[in-house]
């Protein structure tokens, strides 16, 4: 295995190189390296699964290109918009409220969008309003609630205590939870087994409808997020500081919470919690690549739809015949990062 | 011209409480600093020296009275020709995520740019002048929270050296640090004041710092400047022991300085 040692010695030096001042040229080098990644996991994604991608036969059987266009290829994408999408609001969030272990469910943000998704298909999911499909307005709704609640409870005039944030998060989260269960306790029979098949949580998907009724809502957060990237930036290094340079931080802030609140929402709507990726994902980028946010938040983006393909193809595959809900491997991969994160930065020990 | 005015920051009977209902802590103060000069706001703790240095940088807004910036409103000013003319610095750097000393000083520097560029070659030159210029550039790839506390307010004082501004306004910036680095911190104002004309206002427990390299001082009580001058006009016992509501407060020059105490 000596060429493989070469190799990875040959990446470390490459690593290396990503190290430039200049944070224009480390973005430029790292979304490559990464876009290289992404189109990895995505052949990889497409090509594993119950059956395994036969090329010739997608050429010529038509079961095999239903199975592909119609399930796997959807699957894939979704996987990489609900990646994409974690990678991205846990970087906003972490610098944001300058703490490493801000994520959409240690905040409670996912656990205050699954309730507003369930009481959503309790009272008939299909129902629009305005046009929008209920069940992610629900969501939304719930996610900016349990923001604004998490927010308030942890913020003490000008600082927001680190510890309180995530207890306060860890609480929303289980209030949300317990409400989730109360609502299917009421529900009646099929919306019961509805909700309980959602919240065990799936990428399954068919077609195409969906993903592109996701998107409607998804891009415009994905786009504010990444015209505040400089914002967070700024004040991931100090508030009042990023104030003193011109950073309206109050206008940020709404739109942060906005922003993450509905891709949280959609997200969780669609495929149910799935915790961790908003925390694996912006580390391993700042390891990569340092800890500029303007380089932190497009770079989880595309890591996060390639991390989040990954687990999907091995959620798909490890069991053979069956299938493990994504968010079981994202919590096996993450929970351990976490309490190594809590473990490093000593001063959350005391909040 | 606007830029020849004397009087570079200008704070008019200002007031200020943080919430409705709550006691102001700062009552119809009125600052008039001199561009150019190196100055100095003291006074017991809670008296409101910090709210209103920030007032003066226009990180709060005034309930009454206004502040003028080389003699325009600052509420009139945009945000990003405030900061690229007055620029604040805190206690020292608090981020705890690892950004090494260039990237924090490089902040400094986005007052010049818009947010869809980054940082160019000449910001990045502009922010390697201001870390030598606080004898910080050995710092530069150093994270900051591997930093001493004197460090960190060098990082600090270099990332608003890059926002290249015509005024510094300091909150407390010796409170983390040694007798040396407490002295080392007044030498480089000083000698930006000697150098650049940098004009700085520096909020300060340090009575003894004061005199004869500060040109003048303001001391506030409850809110009010009750005194301002020279060093050598406010230091003086019964001058003090107003301010800080305690005659125990002793004023008293040797070795071409003046030392201020409080007997025990």
């Amino acid at each position: 295995m000596k060429g493989t040692g070469e190799l990875s010695l040959n990446l470390k030096s490459k690593i290396k190189n990503l190290n430039s001042p200049a944070a224009g040229v480390r973005l430029r080098r790292a979304l490559l390296l990464l876009s290289v990644l992404l189109l990895a996991s995505t052949l990889l994604a497409l090509w594993v699964g119950y059956q395994r991608l036969d090329l010739a036969a997608l050429w010529v059987d038509e079961g095999a290109q239903q199975i592909f266009f119609r399930l796997r290829l959807p699957r894939v994408l979704m996987a990489g918009v609900v990646g994409a999408s974690l990678g991205l609001v846990g970087a906003a969030l972490q610098a944001m409220f300058r703490n490493p272990l801000a994520e959409p469910l240690t905040l409670g943000v996912s656990g205050g969008g699954a309730l507003g998704a369930s009481v959503a298909i309790a009272f008939g999911a299909g129902a629009k309003v305005a046009g929008l499909p209920f069940v992610f307005v629900a969501a939304f709704a719930g996610a900016c609630l349990s923001v604004v609640v998490v927010y308030r409870l942890a913020r003490t005039g000008a600082t927001v205590l680190p510890g309180a944030l995530l207890l306060a998060g860890v609480v929303v989260n289980t209030v949300a939870a317990a409400g989730v269960v109360v609502i299917q306790y009421f529900a009646d029979y099929s919306r019961a087994l509805q909700i309980l098949r959602w919240t065990i949580g799936s990428l399954d998907v068919v077609g195409f409808d969906l993903i592109w009724r996701m998107l409607v809502f998804l891009v415009p957060g994905w786009v504010v997020l990444l015209l505040l990237a400089r914002d967070l930036h700024l004040l991931a290094v100090d508030e009042e500081t990023a104030q003193s340079l011109g950073v309206n931080v109050k206008r940020s802030e709404r739109l942060v919470y906005v922003s993450a609140s509905l891709i949280v929402g959609v997200t969780v709507a669609v495929g149910g919690t799935i915790g961790f990726v908003g925390l694996i994902v912006p580390h391993a980028v700042r390891l990569l690549f340092g800890e500029d946010v303007r380089v932190v938040m497009p770079c989880s983006f595309v890591l996060g739809a390639a991390f989040l393909m990954l687990a999907d193809a091995v959620a798909r595959t490890v069991l053979g015949a069956g299938e493990l809900p994504v968010g079981a491997i994202t919590a096996l991969a993450g929970g351990p990062v976490f309490l190594w994160l809590l473990r490093r930065q000593q001063r959350y020990t005391a909040m | 011209m606007m830029d020849d005015e004397p009087i570079l920051i200008e704070g008019r009977n200002l007031r200020f409480a943080y919430a409705e209902g709550q006691p102001e802590v700062v009552r119809g103060a009125t600052v008039r600093v001199e561009r150019g000069r190196l100055s100095a706001v003291v006074g017991a703790n809670g008296s409101g020296k910090s709210t209103l240095i920030r007032l003066l940088a226009g990180l709060l807004k005034p309930s009454a009275g206004e502040v003028l910036l080389g003699g325009v409103p600052l509420a009139r000013v945009a945000a990003k020709e405030r900061a690229r003319r007055v620029a604040y610095v805190p206690q020292g750097v608090s981020t705890v995520f690892p950004f090494t000393a260039l990237e924090v000083v490089l902040t400094g520097r986005s007052p010049y740019t818009t947010r869809f560029r980054f940082e160019t070659a000449r910001d990045l030159d502009a922010a390697r002048a201001a870390l030598a210029a606080v004898d910080a550039a050995h710092l530069e790839a150093r994270p900051v929270t591997e930093l001493s506390g004197g460090e960190r307010q060098l990082v600090a004082l270099a990332r608003a050296l890059a926002q290249e501004p015509e005024c510094l306004l300091l909150d407390e910036p010796s409170a983390a640090l040694d007798l040396k680095h407490r002295a080392g911190l007044i030498r480089h104002l000083r000698r930006l004041r000697d150098t650049q004309g940098m004009t700085a206002l520096v909020v300060t427990h340090d009575l003894t710092l004061l005199d004869p390299d500060f040109d003048r001082v303001y001391a506030v009580r409850l809110g009010e400047v009750a005194a301002e001058g020279p060093p050598a006009e406010v230091l003086r016992d019964e001058v003090l022991a107003e301010v800080y509501g305690d005659e125990h407060v002793r004023a008293r020059r040797a070795f071409g300085r003046t030392f201020v105490w409080s007997e025990v």
